[in-house]
């Protein structure tokens, strides 16, 4: 009997089908996702560039930053940090949400569909929405003059590449997590907001005195920034540092992805 | 016959445009076991939470020991045990502190609590989960707390919105033990049911509601009585057959249903009609004989069965 | 008769109040006990990461602040101001995030709707919970700021009464706030409307640096009172001003508990 249904093609590709079907449920929040991709690049560029950037700049002046006006030192840490918030956004609710709360992984599941698949579609949309974010922020650093366009443009890539990274451990807990009740809290506030601080986003990590500065070395965030700043600014990172930033972003993304995609598995084979 | 605990003349609710109670009237009488039943949509939800004091009336009157429930509202509710239809515990505690934290609500002492909590863990058989947060409670034993709970403040009225709505039929019966046992004592019940089966097992007087109107008032068994024969036969000739047969068989009996899936033939003695059927050189698939229930007084009612 | 009975008779209880809102409190204290720890642990430990972040990091590029007549050095400068951030905060989530999943998803408030409490017990006793939990924060981070050797003198202490009632205020509004949101995205909008709030109203530097206009419109805003209240008692900085910021603050109160018992009455008791 002929359903239609070709077995091959969704083996093939079914990560691809469950990707599209997060996108579209994205769609859904489009006018949340486009007030948060806007209204917060914007809240950030002008607190920044009219509020403490003056400070700093009266403070110490550009002494500090490497000669990079201040919020031009500051703009690629924002960016990676929009696609770390992005990645997570799209990966922790939607597992969370498709193990426990509403259960549709295990409905995709009954589909020729395997738990690695859907792993990778959720990862991936989640990558969509990082990249979309992330855009939208490049365009309003242009706009607000604290980029030119040309080699800049690869913040957007390495942006994504820390979003990547983060999201790929992110989602492997994640689909760990049987008790989410305190989990939001403590990634929130344990491990978000210190690596939004301790990466250095808003001054140089080595300012940071050093029993602090481990923080940062083992946050996507400082390796993307840094990454970053070295893309867009000639900021002085050794090549070797540079390599040593992608090369770890990379094992994060391939280790997570892995990980993930088996843990998965297993879950919805229980 | 003295005052009754409860008594709702013409109440009406309405939503919008959508009437869901319309116009009825019904007293319930102190240590009676009173029910509500109907199909879901009925209104019964609606007219519990109005006697719970949690909703307000369009029009009528509603007096629970004399007072209205809309003016004197935390009054009437410190008189009334609710238990309903979804369980709403409070799934951060465990099992006892869910008790004693209701009780608190009514400002009811510690002291008093303390000793209420170990009654109604042995009424509701969770004397082993004390210590337990209800979420890790089996569909049943939540109820059973629901119902524990709700008894805290030693209420005049328990008030029930499905009790068993969901439940398997193991812990069903376990439950109607219980709330038969809350009947002997004395409590007085109202409660709300699709299921014709809690209803005849519970009530001792019931009002059919169908449409937010009450269709028949009565005991399980005068309703039954009234509305309904001694006997049906149900009988199956296949989905396509029903229809062609029915006519014919239509003859032989007082009334008939015609159901999606089986004929229902109401009369006296169902074992007689089948032999008539035999006789008639009709053959059905699957026959069998019962005697008349609460549903079929409600598809005599409305030409609906209770649940669809 | 029973007890219950009688106690409802003789408390002559209205319809919105029954008189008993520290029932709530011991709610609040069993759940507490028993799960609810992690996120005042967090709360704490946030404002505290702040400081180490600012203090050390913003302060080499900063150096000193001027505000008004005084310079003080950086970290000194903000550490009012994070206290105040902080018992925003804690007020802020017990008050929304969990009063919202009270609301809708547990149906705790339609529960003791159904008892004699009435919406102003609920609406009371949770405020002053959110109020306690705010002040819990605020003695931990006053803890650790005079560990560092940050408070300018002992009379600083009078900064937590002044941080209860920022903690009361924010409570008391964003419950009442709250009590109108039906969806996860109508909640998502708290969040955009607090981080500009949080980066604008000078906790992290004066607002003289702002053109004109904006500060005008930051001066309107609840957090900006309250970081001056706050640093007003911190540095013993006390001027009549100080009387409208507590005044701006006991309106937000008596606003927001009118607004929230109106609110529960018309979604459970209609």
């Amino acid at each position: 009997m002929n359903t239609g249904i070709d077995v091959v093609q969704i083996q093939r590709f079914g990560a691809l089908y469950i990707a599209a079907a997060r996108l579209r449920s994205m769609a859904k929040w489009k006018s949340i996702i486009a007030a948060v991709d806007i209204g917060n690049p914007l809240f950030y560029l002008i607190a920044v560039g009219v509020g403490i950037g003056v400070l700093v700049e009266k403070g110490s002046g550009t002494s500090g930053t490497s000669g990079i006006k201040y919020i031009a030192f500051i703009a690629p840490a924002l960016l990676a940090n929009s696609a770390i918030a992005a990645v997570m956004d799209e990966t922790v609710f939607p597992t969370i949400e498709g193990f426990k709360w509403r259960k549709l992984f295990f409905a995709q599941n009954a589909t020729p569909i395997t738990g690695r698949q859907i792993a990778l579609g959720v990862y991936l949309s989640a990558l969509c929405r990082a990249l979309f974010s992330v855009s939208i922020y490049y365009v309003l650093l242009l706009a607000f003059n604290v980029v030119d366009f040309g080699p800049s443009v690869l913040l957007i890539v390495v942006a994504v590449l820390g979003g990547a990274a983060f999201g790929a451990i992110i989602l492997f807990a994640a689909a760990i997590i049987e008790n989410h009740d305190q989990f939001f809290n403590i990634l929130g506030r344990l491990v978000i907001m210190p690596m939004f601080l301790f990466s250095g986003t808003f001054f140089p990590l080595s300012s940071m005195p050093i029993y602090l500065q481990p923080i940062g070395w083992v946050s996507p965030l400082w390796h993307a920034t840094e990454l970053g700043r070295e893309a867009a600014f000639d900021y002085g990172v050794s090549t070797l540092m540079v390599s040593v930033h992608i090369i770890f972003l990379s094992v994060l993304v391939v280790i997570g992805l892995l990980l993930s995609m088996r843990q998965f598995e297993r879950r919805l084979a229980k | 016959m003295s005052k009754p605990l409860i008594s709702v003349r013409g109440l009406t609710k309405v939503f919008g445009d959508f009437t869901a109670v319309d116009g009825i009237d019904f007293d319930v009488a102190k240590g009676e076991s009173f029910g509500l039943l109907g199909p879901n949509g009925a209104g019964k939800s609606t007219t519990m939470r109005i006697l719970a004091a949690t909703s307000t009336r369009t029009s009528g009157t509603v007096e629970i020991l004399d007072k209205d429930p809309e003016k004197f509202g935390p009054l009437v509710r410190a008189h009334l045990g609710i238990v309903p239809q979804e369980d709403n515990l409070d799934g951060e505690l465990t099992v006892t502190e869910n008790l004693y934290i209701y009780g608190r609500y009514f400002g009811l002492s510690k002291k008093f609590i303390k000793a209420k909590i170990e009654e109604l863990l042995e009424f509701a058989q969770l004397e082993e989960k004390r210590d337990v947060k209800v979420q890790a409670l089996s569909g049943g034993m939540k109820r059973r707390l629901t119902i524990a709970r709700g008894l805290v403040s030693e209420p005049d009225i328990l008030l029930l919105d499905e009790p068993t709505t969901g439940l398997d039929p193991q812990a069903r019966h376990i439950l109607w033990d219980r709330l038969f046992r809350l009947k002997e004592q004395g409590v007085t019940l109202v409660l709300t049911t699709h299921f014709m089966d809690e209803a005849e097992q519970l009530c001792d007087r019931l009002v059919v509601m169908d449409k937010g109107a009450i269709m028949a008032e009565g005991s399980p068994q005068g309703l039954i009585k009234e509305y309904s024969s001694k006997e049906v036969l149900e009988v199956r000739f296949g989905s396509d057959r029903n229809k062609e047969v029915a006519p014919q068989l239509a003859q032989m009996c007082e009334r008939m249903e015609t159901l999606p899936d089986r004929l229902l033939m109401y009369t006296e003695d169902g074992e007689k009609l089948l032999e008539q059927i035999a006789a008639a050189k009709m053959h059905p698939t699957t026959s069998l004989v019962r005697r008349s229930s609460l549903e079929d007084v409600f598809l005599r009612l409305t030409g609906r069965t209770l649940i669809e | 008769m029973s007890a219950a009975v009688d106690i409802a008779e003789k408390n002559k209880s209205s319809a919105m109040y029954a008189g008993r809102p520290q029932v709530l409190l011991e709610r609040g204290w069993l759940a507490f006990r028993s799960s609810n720890w992690v996120p005042v642990i967090t709360g704490f430990v946030e404002p505290v990461l702040f400081l180490l972040a600012f203090g050390y990091g913003m302060g080499t590029l900063v150096g000193d602040v001027t505000t008004g007549s005084t310079t003080i050095d950086y970290t000194l400068f903000i550490a009012p101001g994070l206290l105040a951030n902080s018992a925003m905060n804690g007020a802020i989530y017990d008050s929304t995030w969990n009063v919202f999943w009270k609301l809708n998803e547990s149906k705790l408030y339609k529960t003791m709707l159904s008892t004699p409490l009435g919406p102003l017990d609920i609406a009371l006793g949770e405020i002053t919970w959110a109020l306690i939990r705010g002040l819990v924060y605020s003695l931990g981070f006053l803890t650790v700021v005079t560990a560092l050797g940050l408070t300018p003198s002992f009379w600083a202490i009078l900064a937590i009464p002044a941080a209860s009632l920022v903690a009361f205020g924010f409570a008391s509004f964003g419950m009442a706030i709250t009590s109108f949101f039906k969806t996860y995205q109508q909640m998502g909008f708290i969040n955009i409307v607090l981080l500009p709030m949080t980066l604008f109203s000078g906790s992290l530097y004066p607002i003289s640096v702002y053109p004109d206009w904006l500060e005008k419109v930051i001066m309107a805003l609840p957090l900006w009172h309250a970081i001056e209240m706050v640093r007003a008692f911190w540095f013993g900085n006390l001027t009549s001003g100080v009387l409208v910021h507590i005044g701006y603050f006991l309106v937000m109160i008596a606003l927001g508990l009118y607004v929230t018992s109106r609110r529960l009455r018309a979604l459970f008791l209609r």
